[in-house]
């Protein structure tokens, strides 16, 4: 794609695309070879520093004398994962978390664009409400745990409610602050054709600011984590927050490590899943060749 | 399928939230024949802009009267085209898809408008890059492609808002007369609003000239040159520096110059 649009922009407007496409195509294979060499490289100084990394953690604590609870090793980790799997139930409190995280997510997404949306068609109401929004989004979200629990009790509502808050926001304001910056010519080219408000906000408004909404999703996603981590660790007997609590209780410092390790994966499971939606969806957009 | 148009003491004045007013134009009056195409030049900050916001209906003038053949302005009409310096294309839509994008609001069949649409793309001849996305296009494909999604509609009146500025100079000799031609086989009426001296001469079959805010018509005379359809060789004929002699010496460059 970046390809195509580079030959296209080389090449002088009116001549014809048959002699730039001939260039490009003889350019091609060695700036492809040369990349794929880069890539190389970088993939093995990455799976370096990654072998330091493990070898690092495997070698130093007992080489330096600290005791395995304070910094169990990789390898007592990766047992104690094992009897997790066979003992403690492992999956099913991961999968509670990542369950909680998606659902959490996703409410979360959903009302966030759709009040960032509708504050975006309202001058008035965007005016008028947004010092109590600025208000909320400062406040730590994930104080109202405690609360949550009191109000709902001890079960999966408090934590979605914590997930929900603390995603909602930055997609909020990310289209919120979309809404405000469509480019006015570009409605005005629509009212032109005679188009109404409705079919304005759904053919310039809305793809105009997907970039945002994805970017605010994406912060969303990491924050999701969070959310449900914070409502697992305040109450409840489910799901990888939970697990470190209970291992903490145990002084199981490699249960600790490893329910953050999971938790770690559920985040970045998330995150590439919303960065794999945004780069079909954004398709469109020129991305910087680096 | 063209239109005259009529500005009648036309002013208009804005007003800021502190409740400054600013007379963008005051008492403009010019008219356009059917199927004539009028540049419109002066200094910047003149008004040219609001003037074409006028006459496409986005806004109304606090007095005067903008006539469309005739018939007074109230809103925007779906038989007035508009152009500006940007091209406008939707990023996320295909050149086809942003030349159909004026048709969406017309009743027609799916198939008739991607017909419509590709006829309009091959006369720009840009039918091989229908499929291609605006990032993709150079600076002046895509402001063919906006002519064409602003002639696809059929307007009777097209409004050209400085569309060549924003162009490397050989790419808008090329655009400037492949305008021309297109223009003239449409046989729409044209407003081409310009700072381009040049341009204006080699385009245009008369030229209004603007004083400084608040803009009101200081000059409107018809160009007597041959081969409207060709800029390039008007811009070769002798007269052509006369005219644009006129233009500077109206608009007093000198002084500003000096």
């Amino acid at each position: 794609m970046a390809d195509t649009s580079t030959q296209i922009q080389a090449g002088a407007p009116e001549a014809s695309s048959g002699a730039t496409g001939k260039g490009g195509k003889m350019a091609n294979p060695m700036r492809g070879a040369l990349s794929a060499m880069g890539s190389a490289t970088e993939i093995a100084a990455i799976l370096a520093v990654g072998v330091v990394v493990l070898a690092a953690w495997e070698f130093l604590p007992p080489a330096l004398d600290v005791p395995r609870y304070i910094i169990p090793t990789f390898s007592d980790c990766m047992a104690e994962f094992g009897r997790m799997w066979q003992r403690d139930n492992l999956l099913y409190h991961f999968g509670s978390t990542l369950i909680a995280s998606v659902i959490g997510f996703v409410l979360g997404g959903l009302l966030g664009a759709a009040s960032g949306y509708l504050l975006g068609l309202s001058k008035l109401w965007e005016r008028v409400l947004s010092p109590y929004i600025l208000g909320l989004q400062i406040a730590p979200k994930v104080a109202f745990a405690p609360l949550f629990i009191m109000w709902f009790g001890y079960n999966s509502i408090p934590k979605l409610l914590v997930t929900v808050l603390v995603v909602f926001f930055p997609i909020l304001v990310n289209v919120l602050q979309s809404m405000k910056t469509v480019d006015r010519d570009l409605v005005n080219l629509a009212r032109v054709y005679s188009m109404s408000r409705l079919t304005i906000f759904r053919k310039i408004e809305v793809p105009s600011s997907l970039p945002n909404l994805f970017a605010g999703l994406r912060i969303g996603a990491t924050l999701a984590v969070i959310g449900v981590t914070v409502g697992e660790l305040v109450g409840g007997n489910t799901g990888l927050g939970f697990l470190i609590t209970y291992g903490e209780g145990q002084a199981n410092t490699a249960m600790v490590f490893n329910a953050i390790i999971l938790l770690t994966v559920i985040g970045i499971l998330l995150y590439f899943a919303v960065a794999a939606a945004e780069k079909r969806v954004l398709h469109y957009l020129v991305r910087e060749e680096h | 399928m063209t239109s005259s148009l009529e500005l009648s003491q036309i002013t208009k004045v804005f007003t800021d939230k502190v409740g400054n007013t600013i007379t963008a134009v005051q008492d403009m009056s010019f008219n356009v024949a059917a199927g004539e195409l009028v540049a419109v030049v002066g200094p910047s900050g003149c008004g040219k802009s609001t003037i074409l916001n006028m006459v496409s209906g986005l806004y109304a003038p606090t007095s005067g009267r903008v006539l469309i053949e005739g018939e007074e302005v109230h809103g925007t009409r779906p038989e007035v085209g508009f152009m500006l310096q940007k091209d406008l294309l939707l990023p996320w839509r295909s050149i086809v898809k942003n030349v159909e994008f004026g048709l969406e609001e017309k009743k027609m069949s799916r198939a008739e408008r991607r017909e419509r649409a590709m006829t309009e793309l091959e006369r720009m001849k840009l039918a091989e890059f229908a499929e291609h996305y605006p990032h993709q296009l150079s600076g002046g494909m895509r402001q063919r492609a906006a002519l064409a999604r602003t002639l696809v509609i059929e307007p009777d009146i097209i409004l050209l808002d400085e569309p060549f500025s924003a162009l490397d100079a050989q790419t808008k000799l090329v655009l400037q007369r492949h305008f021309a031609r297109t223009i003239a086989e449409a046989g729409v009426t044209c407003v081409l609003i310009t700072h381009d001296l040049n341009e204006a001469v080699i385009m245009a079959d008369r030229v209004v000239v603007m004083s400084g805010r608040p803009g009101t018509v200081v000059d409107d005379f018809p160009i007597e040159l041959a081969n409207r359809t060709d800029p390039l060789a008007r811009s070769l004929e002798p007269e052509a520096g006369v005219y644009v002699k006129r233009l500077f010496d109206t608009l007093h460059l000198e002084n500003e110059a000096a």
